[in-house]
């Protein structure tokens, strides 16, 4: 019986996965499940770390192809350290996506990977922009990701609210990561989450036994 | 003496590139250009001299948009100037097109100055013989102005002028207070300079350009219109007409 999932055209290893980033008062949570998958059968890692720091306080979260993501995700740190450098100052999130979305629409050919960038800058704070596979770079006060994402867009879409709390933003994210890996086979491991504020970037990592249990019994 | 100054990549023994300095000589023989930088904006004039009673109004433009944000105002070799807009334009526009967002003006700025420097270290080629002044406004930076040589330095500026009458337009800059003006005010003053400095005697007639880029304009910059030119004008003209005039 062949099961199709949304990522089953890659060939290699896949994070089949959940990505997701959300604003809240004075900054973004960005995150993501622990699971690498080939064919959706195997397991290849537990425990692999999806969101890439590019910058002081820019993280991207990687979905698609983990070869092709690394490689971009490689190539766009480079290019926004050397930006920030010759700026003489922090880069704007916007800029930081629209590096990765220059590589990603040049290299559509080539290329299958999705990836989601949240951080803080002085100008416009925290913000999250989407990075599509063909290279769409869109704008959004939250956003959600991967083949994990499908079983979840109707628990964000309900419980986000704009302007919450940092309290608030991580029980909405931590739930929204684990009813998608409890649903989603190729979601799963520990949870990721990177708290960005103009003060600082703080992780926190729940164990997959820790995270909120949902009728699991 | 002579053999020190025939190519841009000959040092002479007391250390100057003639050429770079012979460079300057031809922005210095062109008529003046001033911009300053207030509170709300940036205002540029240029004395645009008018050499044949043919000329169309407002042809031989000596300001050129360079982004929708950024004005700049040139002194010199025309050609070299207009060569060195586009210049301006496709890395304002490359910017856009990988960062997303307005080149901020220094960072241009830096950038026109590095292409004009690299005209300085060959004998293959010769200097650019323009300077010119880069103005901007945006809403998180404020007003921002900067000039760049034909030795390929850049400085950020309050007021700056280049041109024959550099020196006595900069003395005039010098007695404005431009930190609170805004750009309305402004425009009258940089009008007023203008005809100041214009030499009477040797150049006969010459039209005033003024544009400038603010809050007034939203952060466009764009020609001042035609009845706030006019008004600016009046009042020039009665200033100088007192005799006020410092030449």
């Amino acid at each position: 019986m062949e099961r199709h999932l949304m990522d089953s055209k890659i060939k290699g290893v896949s994070t089949g996965t959940t990505i997701l980033a959300v604003t809240f008062n004075g900054g973004v949570i960005i995150g993501s499940d622990s699971r690498a998958s080939i064919g959706g059968y195997y397991v290849s890692s537990k425990t692999i770390n999806k969101l890439i720091q590019v910058h002081d306080r820019i993280f991207c979260c990687i979905a698609g192809s983990l070869a092709d993501a690394q490689a971009v995700t490689k190539a766009a740190k480079f290019q926004i350290s050397f930006h920030s450098i010759q700026m003489e100052s922090p880069p704007l999130v916007k800029a930081a996506a629209s590096v990765l979305k220059e590589l990603c629409y040049n290299n559509k050919e080539e290329l299958q990977a999705g990836f989601i960038t949240a951080g803080w800058d002085r100008k416009k704070g925290p913000q999250v922009y989407t990075v599509a596979l063909g290279g769409m770079l869109l704008s959004q006060p939250f956003t959600i990701g991967g083949s994990g994402s499908t079983y979840i867009y109707g628990y964000a879409d309900a419980k986000y609210k704009p302007d919450m709390s940092k309290e608030e933003c991580l029980q909405f994210a931590t739930n929204a990561l684990a009813l998608a890996m409890g649903r989603d086979n190729v979601s799963g491991g520990v949870a990721h989450l990177v708290v960005i504020t103009e003060e600082g970037v703080e992780h926190v990592v729940i164990p997959g036994d820790k995270l909120p249990k949902f009728h699991d019994e | 003496m002579t053999s020190y100054d025939l190519s841009a990549s000959t040092f002479s023994p007391d250390g100057r590139v003639f050429q770079v300095e012979y460079a300057m000589k031809a922005v210095e023989n062109s008529s003046t250009a001033i911009g300053i930088r207030c509170k709300d904006g940036v205002v540029f004039g240029v004395e645009k001299l008018v050499l044949s009673k043919l000329y169309e109004q407002g042809s031989n433009k000596r300001i050129f948009n360079v982004d929708r944000h950024v004005g700049m105002a040139v002194a010199g070799l025309l050609a070299d100037a207009r060569s060195l807009s586009e210049v301006a334009r496709e890395e304002a526009s490359n910017f856009r097109s990988n960062y997303g967002h307005n080149i901020p003006l220094k960072y241009l700025s830096e950038r026109v100055a590095m292409y004009v420097h690299a005209y300085t270290l060959y004998s293959a080629v010769r200097p650019f013989g323009c300077s010119f002044i880069f103005g901007s406004y945006d809403q998180d930076d404020g007003p921002q102005l900067y000039m760049v040589d034909p030795s390929g330095i850049s400085f950020g500026y309050w007021g700056c002028a280049i041109g024959k009458a550099k020196q006595a337009a900069k003395t005039e800059i010098e007695k404005l207070q431009m930190k609170d003006m805004t750009c309305r005010e402004l425009v009258k003053e940089v009008a007023k300079i203008i005809y100041i400095v214009h030499d009477e005697v040797k150049d006969k007639a010459f039209e005033l350009e003024l544009s400038w880029v603010g809050e007034v304009t939203n952060g466009k910059h764009e020609l001042v219109p035609k009845d706030i030119r006019v008004e600016a004008e009046k009042y020039a003209k009665e200033k100088t007409e007192d005799g006020s005039s410092t030449l």
